[in-house]
């Protein structure tokens, strides 16, 4: 199985993406997903200046993908969606079916946010250029076992393993909300928190993350200890979630336990002293989200 | 051009009131998780579709049958057949969210008329076109997330038929494209066809006042003077940074009133009430206040304003008695 970064969630600052990306360069990760997939205000980054950061990966010698965003409202929005999709030279995850009408006959990559959910529609997606999915957050190993008894030939499978879940996007900023600012005047609040806010019950329990439009997962999805599992089922691809701290590490725990250099027990402990925030792993097993089945080593 | 009023039903009853008090189309669904409203002892059976799709039609009125929950592999079957009894009852329209079986109802019943529903998600032209250009649907059902603006210019870029929702409980996210419900519980709309199902809640009185959790996850604590409401997930009072606020969305409920002739200038087909779950009498009475005021706009949209009395009526009805435009309106936060 190969191991791939998703796109960046969260709104960091110019020069620390530039940092984060040659981290990255160096690190064990086979495929990089680049681009903002969130909110399109966010501007730290041009495009050019992915397209600058997709080449230095390239050169590195890792396939680049660039995500598109899951919410595309506005004609600017479009604009934005119809560069990607003639950029010319990587291929593009698309995460909304506008996306998929303009990357139609191109090589494209489904993201976890267009909802496939049996073998018919990934069937389809297939037919218009599909060459990998990424299942959707809420599917459990065993309905993800269902569809790859009848995927299309030649479909890469990909599944996001480790971070905050992304659960819901709306048309309200939940951060400018919080800080009793309009949306289309945030002063780009989202700067202040590289992980989401945390958003607590009344009973002070961590609950959910607020990243902007996005609504997240306060507990971090983990699957490390799956990776056999996965590897039965058919995924070809683990992802992780980027997160400011520690991505590269996570990443070579991820790598070794694929290369089967490190135990599983070892990675786990090992993982578990890098986790900010509680684990969750419910979804693989057709339960809520939120809880952990798994017994941690 | 007319704007089309959709009146939900779930149930006989609540189907021949919106007939009688002036809807043009009533969308239902059948008695399964095949729909978004999957709720116990809501819906219609076979029969009863029969019935529904007769007794609309014998008053000229429309049944649109929503379908609109994604299959999964092991249960293709049932939704499969689900569009087959919908296309054998003669039913006007049906709604879709998972694209796989548009292209098997596009297929198979090349003359049955498709919505795109609101769990598919289309926010953008781009996305709607591709429905058409595939499955040749014929209208779409808009997220509750953009502004009147983005709205009139999508309906510029595209032939499909757009509906937007006019009232009635507001989702706050992008439908077909939150998980909050199943994080917490396990069902989600996409795949349960519900949010935040009733066998998920509890009540509890405590020192601290009512309670109410879902799937065991503290949503809210009311003091004795205050209104609980459904324990719906993003409705909930919850912490941030110490302060403790509705910070995803207050109880609110949508209602378009005053932009109807804003909807009618900018060509909006159809206008969507929200509330299968509701009752007939909820059906009767909302219907009855929007055939009145889509009536008066028609006639005169320059004079038309908002009668404080159909006001009145909508609030008693409106989730948690407060009203918003939701994202229509700009200033929105």
């Amino acid at each position: 199985m190969k191991l791939s970064l998703g796109p960046i969630l969260y709104y960091w600052q110019r020069d620390f993406l530039f940092q984060f990306y040659e981290q990255i360069a160096a690190s064990p990760v086979d495929i990089v997903y680049l681009g903002e997939a969130v909110c399109s205000k966010r501007h730290t980054f041009r495009f050019e200046d992915w397209l600058t950061v997709a080449k230095k990966l390239a050169e590195s010698g890792k396939e680049v993908v660039l995500s598109t965003q899951a919410l595309i409202e506005s004609e600017s929005d479009l604009q934005t969606l119809r560069r990607l999709a003639e950029n010319g030279t990587f291929a593009v995850e698309t995460n909304d079916m506008g996306a998929v009408r303009l990357m139609s006959g191109k090589k494209f990559v489904v993201g976890p946010h267009i909802n496939t959910y049996n073998p018919h529609t990934l069937g389809l997606l297939a037919g218009l250029g599909a060459k990998r999915w990424v299942m959707p957050v809420e599917m459990s190993r065993a309905k993800l076992s269902d569809i790859l008894a009848e995927k299309p030939q030649g479909m890469e499978t990909e599944v996001f393993a480790y971070g905050r879940l992304p659960l819901a996007f709306s048309a309200r900023c939940f951060t400018a909300r919080h800080y009793n600012l309009p949306k289309d005047d945030c002063q780009f609040r989202c700067l202040e928190h590289p992980v989401g806010l945390t958003l607590k019950t009344r009973d002070g329990k961590p609950f959910l993350a607020l990243n902007g439009i996005q609504t997240q997962s306060s507990s971090i999805y983990n699957l490390l200890a799956e990776l056999d599992n996965m590897k039965q089922v058919g995924v070809d691809v683990v992802r992780v979630s980027p997160q400011p701290l520690h991505t590269v590490e996570i990443l070579s725990l991820f790598r070794q336990r694929l290369d089967g250099t490190l135990t599983g027990a070892e990675a786990g402990q090992q993982l578990e002293r890098l986790m900010t925030d509680e684990p969750c792993d419910g979804y693989w097993y057709a339960k809520a989200g939120i809880e952990q089945i798994e017994v941690v080593c | 051009m007319s704007l089309e009023l959709v009146c939900p039903a779930g149930s006989l009853p609540a189907l021949k009131v919106a007939v009688d008090n002036g809807a043009d189309c009533v969308y239902i669904g059948f008695r399964d998780n095949t729909n978004a409203r999957a709720f116990a002892g809501l819906n219609f059976d076979l029969p009863a579709t029969n019935e529904a799709v007769r007794y609309a039609h014998a008053r000229g009125k429309k049944v649109l049958l929503a379908l609109n929950t994604f299959p999964q592999t092991s249960t293709w079957q049932r939704w499969q057949e689900a569009v087959d009894n919908a296309a054998e009852a003669g039913v006007d329209a049906i709604i879709l969210a998972d694209a796989g079986l548009m292209r098997y109802a596009s297929r198979t019943y090349p003359k049955l008329r498709l919505h795109l529903s609101v769990q598919g998600s289309a926010t953008n032209y781009e996305a709607i076109n591709f429905y058409h250009e595939h499955f040749g649907i014929q209208r779409a059902v808009l997220p509750r997330v953009l502004s009147l603006p983005q709205v009139e210019k999508l309906v510029k870029s595209t032939p499909v038929e757009i509906e937007l929702f006019g009232f009635g409980g507001l989702c706050v996210m992008v439908e077909g494209r939150c998980v909050l419900s199943s994080y917490v519980t396990g069902e989600s709309p996409n795949t349960a066809g519900v949010c935040s199902p009733a066998k998920a809640v509890r009540w509890q009185q405590t020192p601290q006042g009512l309670e109410s959790r879902l799937g065991g996850i503290l949503l809210d604590r009311y003091s004795a003077d205050e209104n609980a409401g459904y324990p719906t997930l993003c409705k909930g009072r919850f912490d941030v940074n110490g302060e403790t606020y509705y910070a995803i969305e207050e109880p609110a409920s949508l209602n378009t009133l005053e932009l109807i002739p804003e909807m009618m200038r900018m060509g909006i087909s159809a206008v969507k009430i929200e509330g299968r779950q509701r009752s007939p009498v909820y059906v009767e009475q909302v219907t009855k206040v929007w055939r009145a005021a889509i009536d008066s706009a028609t006639k005169n949209a320059e004079s038309y304003t908002v009668n404080p009395a159909w006001m009145t009526q909508l609030n008693k009805l409106a989730e948690g008695q407060q009203n918003t435009l939701g994202a229509y309106h700009r200033p929105w936060k």
